[in-house]
This record gives structure tokens, sequence and C-alpha cells, in this order.
């Protein structure tokens, strides 16, 4: 009966795709919606839509692999392009929801920087994890993980994001670890008790924060001396005219990616789409407006030298900075996080 | 006889149109209520016993374990069906959905599982028990087969039993779970012990709120009343948002205190236990104060006069006589604010730190961040089930106190 009366639903909703989306059918492309998706549309969408004079149709989600694996097994998804965090990328070329990439179609790969390749997704946006402070409030300057976790040196309260991911790496590298063998420290349980003794140098002064914004708003408050935050948000609250500075050292970097759902009946629309975005200069024109890496290794030379030294794609930038595991938290995601609720409370 | 009979059938049908009529006014009601209540609370408390991933994708394996005793390792029958399920699996996607059930009981599962179906023993193989234990260690492990076979399916008790750091162990019966991940006991007895904190401090505050507006004469106890309810109208976003601006280091609070010298530099007001208190008294005290204050307006003064006139000091009258009348208010206030407060989500994540999370808060990472929505579901049924238990407390309480009537 409620199999049934979900069924009738699921049926009404898909027809109703199928008679809106299915009549024309053009290439849609998915991303994630405000600053980001306008500086993808002006750099690249629009001016695409326009050379190739065939209509683009444009919409925006908030993420998780469920809608994919919903829309790729129904048979019918009506997205084509879509831009997906690094565990929906891992994640979905396991269970096979994305089309295995051909290089030859976007130029090869290797005008991309090494880990914006993957047998599924070319990158679409690196950004990183950073140390940040508001200089008129430390005295010395941080300089790595390691201060950020030394209270006696840098008085004050600071903020991490609720959870395991990004806040055991911190520690690890606080207790001296190299980025390069981060994880594998962190795979073996004495690791993951280092790390969670790490922290508990610190835990009373730490303020845990669960949105984007928040850490910009602690720092711009006064309520906390440093925070962990990513790199984006720290340039955005720079441009609206704060004084904040970042620690590019031991930065946390992850891409996003785009892929081109299984069965796409756009294939080759899509593949054009993604070698127009192939090209360095566009990409610079969207890192201008963005301040977020991009794929092609010859775009960040491209745009202004101010505006490079606080893009995750700048080589000083990236030369002391370490890759966020998707695969690790794939499989101890659940584990850990337990942990950590259990950690906190204590 | 004819004519009683077409007199009866006249009836009936005018009767029938009557009942339709009244149907159809009922109609939009029972639809939004199937709409809104029945449908998304059966579909989770379906989704909370639902269990088909493993079933789905390994159906060999399951069948092959149904019979297994759990206490030494499975047979060669059920690592060949185990290697031939596998590879199926892989073929049509199952594994992955099943690999992310398993890898919620025991951690590492989805890696094993991975792994295997890398280098699954060839077809020729003379024991595929041989192969896939030298293959990895795990496969020598009783707690990954009896993952498999608690997760057969298609319903199970594991997230209803996960949500209350309950586990089936291999032979299936049901043991506590590691110490690490049982965390959901300690994160109940929080939302309990808060919302109970919460309560207590209405109580405190609300009943002479609520004496002051029932004994002052309505001139004056209107515009207060209106003071109440303004607050309560006010987004409950909005109110949270004003605590923060409020309580931070360098907000109104700690400067007022500082200029008065009462504290030599900021303290901690929010992100921790007293800022979340704080907020959620704000937000739950007209919960108390209305209800008692209908309470209160039906008591008659005269009862009071009465117990002076008899020679009771105003402290005893006020004991003997006037608060048993109100008790029934104080107890609808409490149970009222508890129950409303045992639901909070926002306004801890707001103002408060990590340790002072309440339950709704993890319902909310179950959905969304780690996508485990049978867990999020298990946890909803138990936090549905406390609050049904205290509706039937309030109904009871409510009803069965006779409270006077105006």
């Amino acid at each position: 009966m409620m199999s049934r009366f979900m069924r009738c639903i699921a049926l009404a909703t898909v027809g109703a795709f199928v008679t809106t989306a299915a009549a024309a059918r053009d290439l849609t492309v998915v991303s994630w919606g405000g600053a980001v998706q306008k500086a993808q549309s002006t750099a690249f969408l629009e001016p695409f839509a326009a050379e190739s004079k065939a209509p683009l149709r444009q919409a925006s989600w908030e993420g998780g692999i469920g809608i994919l694996r919903a829309k790729v097994q129904s048979g019918n998804a009506d997205w084509d392009v879509v831009e997906v965090e690094s565990d929906e990328l891992a994640i979905g070329c396991e269970e096979n929801l994305y089309e295995k990439l051909d290089w030859s179609k976007i130029g090869g790969k290797d005008v991309y920087f090494p880990e914006a390749v993957h047998p599924c997704g070319v990158g679409a946006l690196l950004y990183s994890f950073v140390l940040a402070y508001d200089p008129a409030k430390v005295k010395d300057a941080p300089k790595s993980w390691a201060d950020f976790y030394d209270l006696n040196k840098f008085p004050g309260k600071r903020a991490l994001r609720s959870g395991p991911k990004l806040t055991l790496e911190t520690a690890l590298m606080a207790d001296g670890v190299a980025p390069a063998d981060v994880y594998k420290v962190l795979s073996t349980d004495e690791g993951v008790n280092r790390a969670f003794k790490k922290l508990d140098t610190i835990k009373s002064s730490i303020i845990w924060w669960q949105t984007g914004q928040k850490p910009v708003e602690l720092l711009a408050s006064g309520e906390v001396a440093m925070t962990g935050v990513f790199n984006g948000r720290i340039t955005a609250a720079k441009n609206a005219g704060k004084v904040f500075n970042m620690v590019w050292n031991q930065s946390m970097f992850t891409w996003d990616s785009w892929v081109i759902l299984k069965g796409s009946p756009n294939i080759d629309a899509a593949y054009k789409l993604l070698a127009y975005m192939e090209d360095a200069s566009r990409q610079a024109k969207q890192m201008t407006m963005l301040a977020n890496g991009t794929s092609n290794k010859a775009s960040i030379g491209k745009v202004d030298a101010k505006v490079a030294a606080d893009l995750p794609s700048a080589p000083e930038n990236a030369a002391h900075a370490m890759e966020v595991s998707a695969q690790f938290w794939l499989d101890n995601f659940d584990k850990l996080s337990d942990r950590f609720t259990k950690w906190v409370a204590q | 006889m004819t004519e009683v009979h077409i007199l009866s059938r006249q009836l009936y049908s005018s009767n029938r149109h009557r009942r339709l009529a009244s149907f159809a006014l009922v109609l939009p009601l029972l639809v939004f209520l199937i709409f809104s209540y029945g449908f998304p609370i059966g579909t989770m408390l379906w989704q909370s016993v639902s269990d088909k991933e493993v079933g789905a994708a390994l159906p060999q394996t399951v069948v092959a374990l149904a019979s297994w005793d759990g206490k030494t390792l499975p047979d060669e029958m059920a690592f060949r069906a185990l290697a031939a399920d596998i590879k199926k699996a892989r073929a049509d996607e199952t594994l992955a959905p099943a690999a992310r059930r398993l890898n919620y009981d025991v951690s590492g599962f989805r890696e094993v599982l991975f792994r295997t179906a890398r280098r699954l023993p060839p077809a020729d193989t003379a024991s595929a028990k041989d192969y896939l234990t030298k293959l990895d260690p795990a496969w020598s492990d009783l707690a990954y087969w009896g993952a498999i076979r608690n997760a057969a399916g298609p319903a199970s008790l594991y997230y209803l039993l996960s949500a209350i750091d309950l586990r089936s162990d291999p032979a299936g019966s049901i043991v506590a779970k590691p110490n690490d991940s049982a965390i959901f006991i300690d994160i109940f007895f929080r939302t309990f012990e808060m919302s109970l904190i919460v309560t207590l401090i209405c109580v405190v505050l609300g009943f002479p709120v609520a004496y002051l507006l029932a004994s002052l004469p309505a001139r004056l106890a209107y515009p207060l009343l209106v003071l109440v309810l303004v607050p309560f109208w006010t987004s409950l976003l909005v109110r949270t948002a004003a605590w923060v601006v409020l309580l931070q280091n360098r907000g109104i609070v700690n400067h007022a205190l500082i200029d008065l010298h009462i504290l030599n530099e900021p303290t901690a007001l929010i992100y921790n236990r007293l800022g979340v208190y704080v907020a959620m008294t704000h937000i739950l005290l007209p919960y108390f104060i209305l209800p008692l204050y209908s309470v209160m307006k039906g008591i008659s003064p005269n009862y009071m006069r009465a117990a002076a006139s008899l020679g009771a000091r105003p402290i005893r009258a006020f004991v003997k006589v006037y608060l048993p009348q109100c008790a029934s208010g104080i107890t609808a206030g409490c149970l009222l604010v508890f129950t409303v407060a045992i639901g909070f989500y926002i306004t801890p994540a707001l103002v408060g730190g990590a340790a002072d999370q309440m339950i709704s808060y993890y319902i909310a990472f179950y959905t969304n961040t780690a996508a485990n929505w049978g867990l999020a579901c298990a946890l909803s049924v138990w936090l549905l089930g406390a609050t049904f238990i205290l509706y039937v407390v309030y109904a009871k309480l409510a009803g069965g106190v006779a409270g006077p009537k105006t």
C-alpha cells in the first residue's frame, strides 16, 4: 500500500519532470549556486552557450550523493554536468554513477594539476582549509598548526570546524606529524589517540563552528584569536574591508570536480563544455571573481599577482599544503565522528 | 409499504448528500494530515527498521549464513557465496550501498569489501575459504560475518538498537556497543537534563510574573501581558541571534559587567551551556507563564481573604490555599516547556558549544552530514516515543486535575 502510494508520487514527480524537461532536454549544468555559480556562469557557461548557439540550462544543488543516485538509477536523469565534492566523486565513481572521462576530448591529463585528475571527474574548484587570524589582535604571526595549539605563546580562544574531519589533521600536524604522513598515522588507533590527546591541550579554548561564515564572524567580533577556515571566506571578508591574514603553511586543500552523469543524452555537448572550461584564460577570469584555484596548471600565471597571492593554487601557497583524503574519510568518518562526539562531551 | 420504502430511500439519499458534504468539508484537513503527518511519520518509522541493502547485494551469502551459529567461522559454502555475490554486486552496482551499511556496524568493512572485490578468488580455486582468509584477515573475524548476517534484512532492529547504544553480536544476542561509539544514551540524558533545568528556571522566573499579571488590575496587566506576548510572537531565530549579540565576548553584557567593575576581563557567556540556558529560557518562558496565568486568573481572591480572616498568615495562606489551586497550571506549564525543550535544535546549535547539542542536532547531523537516514529516523523514533509519553502524562494531568473553571 505504502510502496504503491510512493510509487504513484514518484511517477507523478517524474512525469512532471519528463514533460517539462525532456521536450528539449538542453544541456543541464548543476553547481552550488550563489557566488560560485555566478562566477562559473560569467566565466564559462554563458559564453559557451552563446558560442555554441545551443541553449544551456543551469540548476543548483547542495550536495548529497543520494540525489545523484536517485537520478541516475531512475534512468531518467535530467542533469548532465554536475559539480561534486571529493567524497561524492569517490563514492559515485565506485557506484558507477558517472561517465569515465575520455581525457583526449578535454585536452589530455597533462594540462591539469595532477590532483584535479580523477577517472570520473575533472577539477572544478580548489579550496583550502587554512589558519586565519586578525593581525591586530595576535602579536606574533602564527606560522603553523603548532602555533595554533600553543596557548602560552598565543593566548585566547580558537575556532575549529565541529567534527573530526579537518580537526584531527590539525592536531597531528601540530604534534609534529609531517603533512604527507597525516593519514597514515591517523589510520592507526595510536594515531587517533595521539590526535585526541593533542586536542585535549586546547579543548577548553576551542569554539566549534558549523557553518562556513561563522568563523569569519567569530574572528571579526574578536571572540577568537585565530580560526581554521576555508580560504574563500577570508578573501571575501578581506574584499569587504577586514584585515585578516591566512597561513598557507600546512593548509589542507580539496577539489570539487565536474562529472558527467552516466547515460547523459547530451554527452557530446558535455565534453565540449568541459573542454571549453579547460582554457587557462577563462579559468583565470573565474579566479578574479572567486578565490578558488582552477584545474589548468597555466591558469594561475594569467591572474594578477595580487589576486594570485590569496589563491590555493599559487605555487608558494601550494608548496606546504596537503590534500584532504576523501578515501580516508569515506572509510573512517562514521567511527571517528562517534569518537569525536564522545570526546567533545567529556 | 412501497411508500415507506421510497420515503426511507429519499431520507437516506438526502442524508447521504449531507454526509458527503460534511465529508467533503473535512477532506482537505484529512488530506493535509495524511500528507503532513501520516506520510512523513510513517516513512520515518519504516526507514528506522528498513535494512535491505545487504540482502540485495549479497543474497546468497545471507542465505548461506542463515543457519550459521556465529561462534566459529562459516563453512566453505558461505565463502563461495560471498565471492560470487561480491562479483555480481560489483557488476550490478549494489556493492557500494551494502558496503556503506556494513561499515556503520563494523568500521573498516567498506575498505575490506572493495579490497576483496578487486582481488576475488579465481573460479577454479580449491578453497574459497583459504583464499579469502589469506587475502584479508578480516574474513577470519567473526565480527565481519556477524555484521552480514545481522544485516540480512529486509527489516531489522539495527538502527533502533544503535540509537540507544546497543548492537547485535555475531551470535545474534543484543549487547552494549563498545565505549567509543556508545554516544546516544549520554546525549538523550543530556537532552533531558538540559530540558529539566530550563523548565526549573522557567518555574522560578515565570511564577512571579504570572502571579503579578493575574493580581494586577487589567489596566496595568494588559500592557505587561503584551510584553510577554511580543517576544512570544517574534521569530525564534531573531531572538537567538539577539542573544549572540548580547552575550558575546565584546557584547553588551560583558561590557556592562566590566564597566561596573564586576569583571576584569570578558567571561564566556556564550558557546557554552550557560548561553543555551539563557536563550532557551527566554524563548520558552511564555509557554510557562501563559497557561499558569490563565489558571491564576480563575482563582478568586476571596479564597485568600477567607484564609486571612480565619487567621492564616500570608505565607501559610499562600502555600495552603493559593498554591494547590494553581498546581494544574504549574504542571501544564512545566510539561509544555519540557516537551518543547527536548526538541530544540537551532538555539543550542547557535549559542551552544559542541558539548551542549541536544538530540535534534544529531538527527540533523545524521540526516544531512553523515547521510545515515536509518539512524536519524531511529533517533527520531525514540524522541517521538519520549514526547508521546510526555503527552500522555500531560493529558492525564491536565484533564485529571480539575482546575478551577471560570
